[in-house]
């Protein structure tokens, strides 16, 4: 360029006539100008607000557990599991019914949802991954897991607690179980999808008819995944509270059998918040402390499990 | 054209194992068409495979070697909409007569695929895979098969003091046999190999090569390959495809040193591919 | 290793795959299920719906022993603690969404933060009703004595202030809501291709105006699903809200005064009812059925949009 620089032109675009060549300040379109200092103050203004309200969410957790652990501590020992609640007013005594009954209701009801959504997994995933039921029951098993946990509940109460005229475990069991359904049969789909499909090639070339090939080659593999999605079920059932409070209602005593009222740690916990005894109020406090323990180690084992796999 | 590379001991061609009553159409194509949908990817095809040798399919990529491969032990009915015409024979029976059982067939034509397979299981329990679906599993049975077979796959010492570990911390050549002996722990009458030195290292390579001289004594073999020298090193006749049909298929001797089709030549010799 | 012919290909006779059918009942199962419960509540809501029409989603008077009921209030509710939970939910949600998408922080700060959020999500509802009873409420009330001092003519901020109110459940909602609304939205963000990012780098884009200039712009659906997803799942909410919201049937502008929403309503009346008033909440419920189902079809439909835009983008 150089000699050949021409002040009307400069390389075939129009310049001021009379100015040098721009500094390279300019260039890069000012970047020791007044508008960049603006642009770098908002972006760090932006990310200030950012980080800030992030950690915020911190808060709320910390103040959640460290309560729970500070109110429910003080209550907790073998008595608690072992005993029934006090009569209102009264001190001592434990809730070792509440929560045989979570343990019963929620086994029965994952005796239920579990065999059902891993067949109709293995149906949708295995057998017919393109007809028509299998993308209906893809869209079912998304809309349930949006259905209100209480529509469990009445769903329950109208079909079993309206005909057997009493409310009973089996009720709550049902309504867990309609709870489950759809996260057991969404993460067992995604089991049986990650499964390599040169097993199943592999089992077909050697002779293996499909019966064999799920069972032997496909299921075992899925296995981790699938308990996965069945841990994180049984935490989410465990803590639920609306789909029991009018199936399986409460009781302060053990249940003779299934077909009877059932105390649950949830409904525990929902019955005892709102009296205005203390001791109550401190139970209400254990029995939290007890359920967040359970569904925390469920969830960081359903975590643990799937993570050895893969 | 490039002399064919020597590897074994048995000079490449050799019919010296084949013993004197092995038939010539243990597998018989008759005419044979295979449909994907609408697309027709074979054509007309007719040949048969002798028994105790090695028939090679060579063919650029695209030409339906391995399609027809994989209808010798129908794995391709495991695909949506295809649709054959023609027949297939084993032993002069139709393949796809109705009282064949799918599963006995793919348990008489066993299969070595592309990108070795292995279940992730034991070592033990992948040979005895196909015994146990068959519903054998005396442990007496077992044992023997597992012996046998990784014996006839040139596995054995290297593996017979872990049987019991996980097939998966096998090397990939290691692997590529695990699923050798699968397959001949069906005591198979063909095996099938679909290209099964392609993911694998030189070394390797020669050792399967190496261990397809050995099998052809008790199986007949059909492989895939889209290496030359791999076919001219391991086979005894050799089926040469272009776009769906078989183009010529005579003794690889005379196919690698004499082809009588043009296109062949322009095959062998690069020209295309 | 002669052999004859017949054992070769062996004939065999065809069973059925019982165990198919067996997976297909399953299937079928898991459909009829849906549709069970959409019957059964109807089923049980037909002698209210009869009686009452649609007057009973515009009537506000519920009044169990003159066998007078209306929802409209419970309606109200619902929407407008859902509504308030978002406001707040929604830029809280956002900011961690993007915090855990860009690199603000190290590595294990933004694990911890993801962790907890994951914690937040597995707690169970009844204890966050709990926890708002002794933390929020004191603070709600707080809050309110100075609000309506000072703003009190504002109707929505007109006193008295009750512990028990539509903020109360609204701002612990917010909580219980955020996990969906981060996770959906940061898989949103995750799925913009890193080629637009750095193509709005190359342009000399500070962070945040490649934030909210391309890549908040490319994942607004996704964003836009998340936040129907949560709304959906902000109405169904029962017990935390039944806990925190004073349940009750007067309509009222304020936010400081009680409220009460349809899942609430069902939580607290079901157990004792009889007779009429259980039809009638067997129509509430149906209505909160059709108003979730109707709002997770609509958030499954943007998302399903969305993943086809951003894979043709691929």
């Amino acid at each position: 360029m150089g000699a050949a620089c021409d002040t009307t032109t400069h390389g075939g675009y129009p310049m001021n006539s009379g100015t040098a060549e721009p500094a390279i300040g300019d260039f890069l379109g000012g970047i020791h100008s007044k508008g960049t200092g603006f642009r770098s103050l908002i972006n760090r203004i932006l990310t200030v607000l950012c980080v800030g309200l992030s950690l915020l969410t911190l808060v709320p957790l910390f103040s959640i557990i460290f309560l729970v652990v500070k109110n429910g501590w003080p209550l907790l020992s073998w008595q608690t599991f072992v005993e029934l609640p006090p009569a209102a007013g009264m001190v001592g005594g434990g809730f070792a019914n509440a929560v045989v009954g979570t343990l019963v209701m929620v086994g029965l009801g994952l005796a239920i949802s579990a065999p059902v959504g891993i067949l109709a997994a293995i149906y949708i995933n295995e057998y017919a991954p393109n007809a028509r039921l299998s993308h209906a029951v893809r869209l079912v098993a998304k809309l349930l897991t949006g259905i209100p946990s209480i529509i469990c509940g009445v769903f329950a109460f109208a079909v079993i607690v309206s005909t057997t005229g009493t409310f009973s475990a089996y009720a709550g069991a049902v309504a867990l179980s309609v709870l489950m359904l759809p996260t057991i049969l969404l993460t067992a789909e995604q089991a049986l999808l990650s499964v390599q499909s040169s097993f199943r090639e592999a089992s077909y070339g050697l002779g293996a008819t499909k019966f064999q090939t799920i069972t032997r080659i496909v299921l075992p593999d899925a296995l981790p995944a699938i308990m996965t999605g069945v841990m994180l079920a049984v935490a989410r059932a465990a803590g639920e509270t609306a789909p029991l409070i009018f199936t399986a209602l409460f009781s302060q005593f053990w249940a003779q059998s299934l077909n009877e009222p059932t105390a649950s740690l949830s409904v525990l916990i929902f019955n005892f918040s709102t009296v205005p005894f203390p001791h109550q109020i401190a139970m209400a406090w254990t029995a939290s402390l007890v359920l967040v323990a359970f569904v925390t180690v469920a969830n960081v084992l359903a975590q643990w499990v799937f993570s050895k796999k893969y | 054209m490039n002399p064919p590379m020597k590897i074994a001991h048995t000079p490449y061609g050799s019919s010296a194992a084949a013993p004197p009553d092995a038939r010539q159409d243990l597998l018989s194509v008759r005419n044979f068409q295979f449909f994907y949908g609408k697309k027709q990817a074979l054509y007309d095809i007719s040949m048969d495979i002798p028994e105790k040798r090695v028939t090679a399919f060579i063919g650029p990529s695209g030409c339906g070697k391995s399609t027809l491969l994989r209808n010798f032990n129908r794995m391709n009915e495991l695909i949506d909409g295809v649709r054959t015409e023609g027949d297939i024979l084993l032993q002069g029976h139709s393949i796809f007569s109705a009282e064949v059982e799918v599963i006995a067939l793919r348990r008489a034509i066993g299969m070595v695929f592309q990108k070795s397979n292995p279940f992730p299981k034991s070592i033990y329990e992948n040979v005895v895979y196909g015994l146990r679906i068959s519903g054998r599993s005396s442990r007496a049975e077992l044992d023997e098969t597992v012996e046998r077979s990784l014996r006839g796959a040139a596995l054995w010492e290297e593996v017979k003091d872990r049987l019991h570990e996980s097939a998966l911390g096998l090397s990939g050549g290691q692997m590529q046999r695990l699923c050798i002996a699968r397959a001949i722990a069906n005591r198979p009458k063909v095996l099938l190999m679909d290209e099964p030195c392609s993911a694998l290292d030189p070394i390797a390579t020669a050792k399967v090569e190496e261990l397809i001289h050995d099998l052809k004594n008790e199986f007949t073999i059909v492989i895939v390959t889209h290496n030359m020298q791999q076919a001219t090193r391991c086979s005894d006749r050799t089926a040469f495809f272009y776009l769906g049909r078989l183009i010529e298929y005579d003794d690889t001797a005379r196919i690698f040193s004499n082809p009588s089709q043009k296109q062949t030549e322009d095959y062998i010799t690069g020209r295309f591919g | 290793m002669a052999s004859p012919n017949e054992s070769t290909l062996q004939v065999g006779r065809r069973l059925p795959d019982l165990f198919r059918i067996l997976c297909w009942i399953a299937g079928a199962g898991v459909v009829l299920v849906l549709g069970w419960i959409i019957v059964e509540i109807a089923q049980s809501a037909w002698p209210a719906i009869s009686k009452f029409g649609l007057e009973f989603l515009s009537n506000s008077a519920w009044v169990p022993n003159r066998e007078r009921f209306g929802v409209f209030p419970f309606i109200i509710g619902t929407i407008s603690s859902s509504a308030i939970a978002m406001l707040f939910a929604f830029p809280l949600g956002l900011a961690i969404a993007i915090f855990l998408s860009e690199d603000f922080l190290p590595l294990p700060v933004r694990q911890t933060v993801r962790f907890v959020v994951e914690m937040l999500a597995a707690i169970p509802s009844v204890v966050y009703g709990l926890w708002g009873i002794f933390v929020v409420i004191p603070i709600v009330k707080t809050i309110g004595d100075w609000t309506t001092e000072r703003f009190g003519t504002v109707p929505i901020f007109e006193g008295p202030t009750y512990g028990n109110s539509l903020l109360t459940a609204s701002l612990v909602l917010a909580l219980m809501i955020l996990p969906t609304l981060t996770a959906i939205s940061r898989n949103a963000l995750a799925a913009v291709p890193p080629a637009l990012r750095e193509g709005a780098y190359a342009l000399g884009a500070t962070r945040w105006e490649a934030i909210l200039g391309v890549i908040l712009p490319t994942a607004a659906p996704g964003v836009v699903a998340a936040t129907i997803l949560a709304l959906g799942r902000a109405m169904g909410e029962t017990m935390a809200v039944a806990m925190l919201i004073g349940n009750s049937s007067r309509p009222s502008w304020s936010i400081f005064a009680p409220s009460g929403t349809l899942a609430g309503l069902l939580a607290n009346q079901f157990g004792e009812a009889s007779g009429l008033q259980v039809n009638s909440l067997m129509y509430a419920a149906l209505i909160l059925v059709v108003i979730t189902l109707g709002v997770n079809l609509v958030g499954e439909w943007v998302l399903r949009v969305t993943r086809r835009r951003t894979e043709g983008i691929r």
